[in-house]
């Protein structure tokens, strides 16, 4: 038996979500009495690697060859499935990212295990076994219980905390066996966004609605997320008005985020936006309307025109970053 | 080319959720339902790309899994414009159970591009579409968020985190789609309402499958403690608060 968790690494480094995972995996293995394999597929070196011990991996395959950096939904979900058969998974654990939505759904039939995306936390029982995740875009949560004996659960980013447990792992060098007429996707191009930090593992997110009035006056936005290190975001309207890209309009269709700090500046918070930012932690409002809904979802709140509040916010800021 | 959007018959997303039944179900009485939003994206492209000469689409069929209640939907998506429509005559239990009842429909009518929006606005779910490629052993695309068609020759942007990729895959696959793929969904015109009741929509019959997964109840999140509210002349306040108070900054 094991928990086998597939950690995903981007040009041969693992990001937070990486050892979230894994921390995670290493409690569950707890509850479960077993141990923790975590798979790593394409080029990463050993120090790197080593890291998934310290957050709590036992065992690690590393799986290298051809063709591996880019991601083929049949070919990498063939592979987890062949480690979680060598290791007797009783639970496969991915993110619940862009590559763990693509490959989960597959391995979960191809080993006639029940899945649940999105899970929140822990099973909060064992036998049966439940999970929790959040359904009507966390207008409520549901406890699941998955029948099979195997499981796959996907984990939502930022909803389980770092855990070090200064393990070491042993690394084995795993040659799952792959038709190479299972590798179909082809990769003509890739855009990569650089030097920015990503909306879905941001920690602080600042975002700006209709009430900045104008595509002009996303300036200060931009420098109080430089200042604090975060990424941006909008509401939908701003989407849509193409005053900003598509990539960064959370809420139910866009994305759905769950930082630390969502800093809202002129987003009134329609029912649809709430559904992607009510997962953050703390929610800072500033709209000029003091019924306007955002201010039922904040933690803190001003009554004021953005525009206004945004400079003397940023200069707060300096201040207090600078002491 | 014919092309197969997969629908969900969701409760409309401003629905406020209340419990019934000891938090074992929702309350649906006056519960509008409407297409996933991500579905009707979904659809509104095939149809663009049905618009589209160069692209040599001949058919948009929708499906969905669901009881006699879900046909206002799927006519829905007939009078915006898909050709025929298929209803395997269900209740949706789990992923895995829809996945394979439309697995089965398809089996018996290949289509080259089968859609699936990328995840459903009530279960949120984000898994039917990979499951059903799956089990049809056929390639899927995940996170699409633009599709071109030129004949046989299909190409598609996917994010990736951190980026997006432009890739291709042979016929027949599963696209499961995102914002973006269109942006508008398109309404239905008068003309289209009306002729939604002649078109073809074929009810299946389920076949034999288990869920595997259990829905064991339902819980609504705590209220929110009331907003502190900070003057605009006293913007200080706000740091000094998420810097001690919130320690998030």
């Amino acid at each position: 038996m094991s928990v086998l968790v597939y950690t995903e690494n981007w040009d041969g480094k693992f990001k937070k979500l990486s050892f979230e995972l894994v921390s995670y995996a290493g409690k569950l293995a707890e509850m479960l009495g077993t141990t923790v394999t975590a798979v790593s597929i394409g080029s990463v070196d050993q120090a790197e690697l080593q890291k998934l011990g310290n957050y709590g991996a036992q065992k690690i395959l590393h799986v290298t060859g051809p063709n591996l950096d880019k991601l083929d939904n049949q070919v990498f979900s063939s592979m987890i499935v062949q480690a979680a058969s060598k290791e007797d998974a009783s639970v496969v654990l991915l993110s619940n990212n862009n590559s763990g939505k693509a490959i989960a759904p597959r391995i979960s039939v191809k080993l006639n295990a029940g899945l649940v995306s999105a899970v929140i936390k822990l099973p909060v029982s064992l036998n049966p076994f439940t999970v929790v995740k959040k359904v009507f875009s966390g207008k409520a949560f549901t406890n699941v219980v998955i029948k099979t004996d195997t499981r796959v659960l996907t984990l939502s980013q930022n909803s389980f905390e770092l855990i070090e447990t200064g393990n070491k792992a042993t690394i084995e060098n795993f040659n799952p066996e792959i038709d190479t007429g299972l590798f179909k996707t082809s990769v003509k191009d890739v855009e990569k966004v650089t030097g920015k930090i990503l909306l879905t593992d941001a920690e602080i997110v600042v975002s700006g609605g209709r009430g900045m009035k104008s595509p002009d006056n996303w300036g200060p936005i931009e420098e109080l997320a430089d200042i604090l290190g975060a990424a941006t975001a909008c509401s939908r309207p701003v989407s849509d008005e193409g005053w900003r890209p598509h990539g960064e309009h959370t809420g139910q269709t866009g994305k759905i985020i769950a930082p630390d700090l969502y800093i809202a500046c002129g987003i009134s918070g329609a029912i649809q936006h709430l559904a992607g930012i009510s997962s953050s932690k703390y929610i800072v409002a500033i709209n000029t309307d003091k019924d306007a809904p955002i201010f039922e979802a904040a933690d803190y709140g001003i009554v004021g025109d953005a525009l206004k509040v945004l400079p003397e916010l940023i200069e707060a800021v300096k201040e207090v970053k600078s002491s | 080319m014919k092309i197969l959007i997969c629908l969900s018959n969701v409760p409309d997303t401003t629905t406020k959720i209340k419990l019934v039944d000891n938090n074992k179900s929702f309350d649906k009485t006056g519960v509008q339902w409407i297409i996933n939003p991500w579905d009707e994206l979904a659809l509104t492209r095939a149809l663009e790309l049905k618009d589209d000469p160069d692209a040599a689409v001949d058919k948009v069929t929708v499906i969905t899994v669901g009881g006699k209640d879900a046909e206002p939907t799927i006519r829905k998506a007939l009078a915006i414009g898909a050709d025929d429509a298929i209803r395997v005559d269900a209740e949706p239990r789990d992923a895995f159970y829809i996945a394979a009842q439309i697995a089965e429909a398809v089996r018996k009518e290949m289509y080259d591009i089968i859609v699936c929006g990328i995840e459903s606005s009530d279960y949120n779910g984000s898994t039917v579409g990979g499951m059903l490629a799956e089990i049809l052993e056929i390639p899927s695309v995940s996170a699409v968020s633009a599709m071109n068609v030129r004949g046989s020759e299909i190409s598609m942007n996917r994010d990736i985190d951190g980026g997006k990729e432009n890739v291709t895959v042979p016929v027949p696959f599963v696209a499961i789609v995102q914002k973006g793929i269109a942006i508008e969904p398109r309404i239905a015109s008068m003309r289209g309402i009306m002729t939604a009741k002649t078109k073809p929509l074929n009810v299946v019959p389920a076949v034999q499958e288990e869920s595997r997964t259990e829905y064991a109840g339902f819980e609504l999140p705590a209220p929110k403690a009331a907003c502190k509210m900070i003057s605009p002349d006293n913007v200080r306040e706000l740091v000094d608060l998420l810097k001690n108070e919130a320690k998030v900054i």
